[in-house]
């Protein structure tokens, strides 16, 4: 192992030790486990945004959708279909991914601006649908009456729904498989291709690379995981907002993960952290609250253009 | 056999013929150079081959095989390859990533999401190989952005040669360069014609490379092809004196 490789084994030791003992520091800190619930879930979500922006170099400003169908495929399931948390995440993932998977068909064909205009009008065609479709969604309230279920192992019960600390486990333990999921696939040649695209997309297409047909497999992963990541959310809150399919929503994912540092894996989620810790703070204080975050925002982009773990890195290195 | 064939090719833009009716056949382990005043139809006759856009007319075989109608990454799959008269990287990956991908691909893994030891071990020994045939072996963990032009341009032709190709499309390869830079990539480009046998259809401005280098040399001029014929018979020819050499030969 060289010293590459082994500073980057204890940085990754590190970031899951954190992790792994949140509800040990975030109390005496003066913060709560659901916030680090959260964040580990908006981190999620910021992280699939970044796996598309990051890694393949395309913008999508309409991945709210996913990450909300995703809410809304859990919490029917929890209301309508069977009372099983294992299946609602399932279907919220599916449905995301496979709407992703349909609608990336003709999204992958524009670029750049285009790329992002196309996104933000499907998106929103699923935000109306939530909003009209009254009986089935709930409207402008949102989808409510549905609450995440004891985990069922056969000789126990995991209760994820009354304690905090057993559901910031569970929700650690979905973030890291999906997580060693994009890891994996990055360090794939699959991946490398991906970052390829990102580079030079011309001397991808002249390396024998089909650009279009890669990044369609890139969104529609990325869909599979924001599906997930929404459908965990559905159970943080026992509750699916219509908002959350709302381009302000896609718009703040791409803000944590730029604020993050979109060129490193990790940074997504840094940047979910510094928005909802912001959020929760200063939303006790002024109603204002997103004036600072875009503030904050407006500052990173300026001086830390590779976004605050981006900084951290360089000064480091 | 022919390892590429092009037949009346025209190509228009609007009202604009920027390649007409040319007719063009390479054999195998032969290097054609493509000469010509700016303006002449050079690189859009290139991106026709490599099937950047699609000709107006006409017909393209390469291996045997049409491939007019076929799209730039099949055109590649097949086994051609191409680098650019500005070059084409990755610029913030090391010399090492961008060759790696390359292989990769021509290996047959760009979608797998996986890749054992031993395949891996395969790939390393031929971006290796192919690293030390363009002369950057000692350069393999630089980013190939911040290396000096002639070593960029190494770079792309070394990943092109990963490809494995059996033919190498090379747009101006010394544009931009210094003497220096100029003397090593026209050796290099010596070495892969003779040595290695590539086939290889350039274009050149200089003329100095292309009379030390080119089997044959094809001269186009306002879209046509002006003339075909081998160095010797090129630089005696009055018509493209005329249109274009000047007494540089």
């Amino acid at each position: 192992m060289n010293a590459e490789q082994s500073r980057k084994a204890i940085v990754l030791a590190a970031i899951w030790t954190t992790l792994v003992l949140v509800p040990y520091w975030m109390v005496p800190l003066g913060g709560y486990t659901a916030l680090a619930t959260r964040v580990l879930v908006l981190g999620l979500a910021a992280m699939s945004v970044n796996f598309l922006l990051g890694f393949t170099g395309v913008l999508s400003f309409g991945h709210a959708a996913y990450f909300g169908l995703g809410a809304y495929g859990a919490g029917l399931t929890l209301k309508f279909l069977a009372l099983s948390t294992p299946l609602a995440l399932v279907a919220g993932t599916l449905l995301g991914g496979l709407c992703g998977a349909i609608l990336g068909t003709l999204i992958v064909r524009r670029r750049g601006v285009y790329f992002a205009m196309v996104t933000i009008a499907f998106g929103q065609v699923f935000y109306y649908i939530a909003f009209q479709w009254s009986s089935l969604t709930g409207g402008d309230d949102g989808l409510r009456g549905f609450s995440r279920q004891p985990i069922d192992f056969g000789l126990f019960k995991l209760d994820i729904l009354s304690s905090a600390n057993n559901f910031y486990f569970f929700v650690l333990f979905c973030f890291a498989l999906v997580v060693g999921a994009m890891g994996f696939i990055l360090r794939s040649p699959f991946g490398r291709t991906m970052i390829a695209i990102r580079e030079n997309e011309r001397r991808s297409r002249f390396l024998g690379i089909p650009v279009e047909r890669h990044i369609w497999i890139a969104f529609t992963l990325s869909c599979f995981f924001m599906g997930f990541a929404g459908a965990l959310y559905a159970l943080v809150n026992n509750f699916a907002d219509p908002r959350g399919l709302h381009y302000s929503q896609s718009g703040d994912f791409v803000m944590m993960a730029v604020m993050g540092g979109m060129r490193s894996f990790w940074g997504p989620l840094l940047g979910a952290a510094v928005f909802v810790v912001l959020q929760d703070y200063l939303s006790s204080i002024t109603v204002n609250w997103m004036s600072f975050v875009g503030l904050l925002f407006v500052l990173v982009v300026l001086f830390f253009p590779r976004g605050l773990l981006g900084f951290i890195q360089r000064s480091k290195a | 056999m022919n390892v590429l064939e092009i037949n009346n090719v025209t190509k228009r833009f609007g009202n604009l013929v920027a390649v007409r009716d040319v007719s063009l056949s390479v054999a195998k382990g032969e290097l054609c150079a493509i000469i010509g005043p700016n303006g002449a139809g050079k690189t859009t006759f290139f991106n026709l081959i490599s099937g950047f856009f699609p000709p107006t007319s006409g017909a393209i075989m390469f291996d045997g095989r049409d491939i007019t109608k076929l799209s730039t990454h099949q055109r590649v799959t097949l086994g051609m390859a191409r680098t650019f008269q500005i070059t084409e990287i990755f610029p913030e990956l090391t010399v090492f990533e961008n060759v790696r991908i390359a292989a990769e691909v021509a290996g047959g893994y760009r979608l797998r999401p996986w890749i054992n030891r031993s395949e891996q071990a395969n790939i390393h020994a031929r971006v290796e190989e192919t690293l030390k045939l363009v002369s950057l072996e000692t350069k393999t963990d630089r980013l190939v952005g911040e290396l000096a032009h002639g070593d960029q341009r190494a770079a792309e032709i070394a990943m092109a040669l990963a490809l494995k190709p059996h033919l190498l499309l090379l747009d101006e390869p010394t544009a931009g360069m210094g003497d220096q830079e100029t003397y090593h990539i026209t050796q290099l480009i010596r070495r892969l014609h003779r040595d290695s046998n590539y086939t290889i259809v350039l274009i050149e401005h200089d003329m100095r490379v292309v009379f030390h280098l080119a089997d044959r040399i094809c001269v186009l001029d306002q879209g046509k092809m002006l003339a075909q014929g081998t160095p010797t018979e090129i630089a005696a020819n009055e018509t493209v004196q005329a249109a274009y050499l000047g007494n540089a030969a």
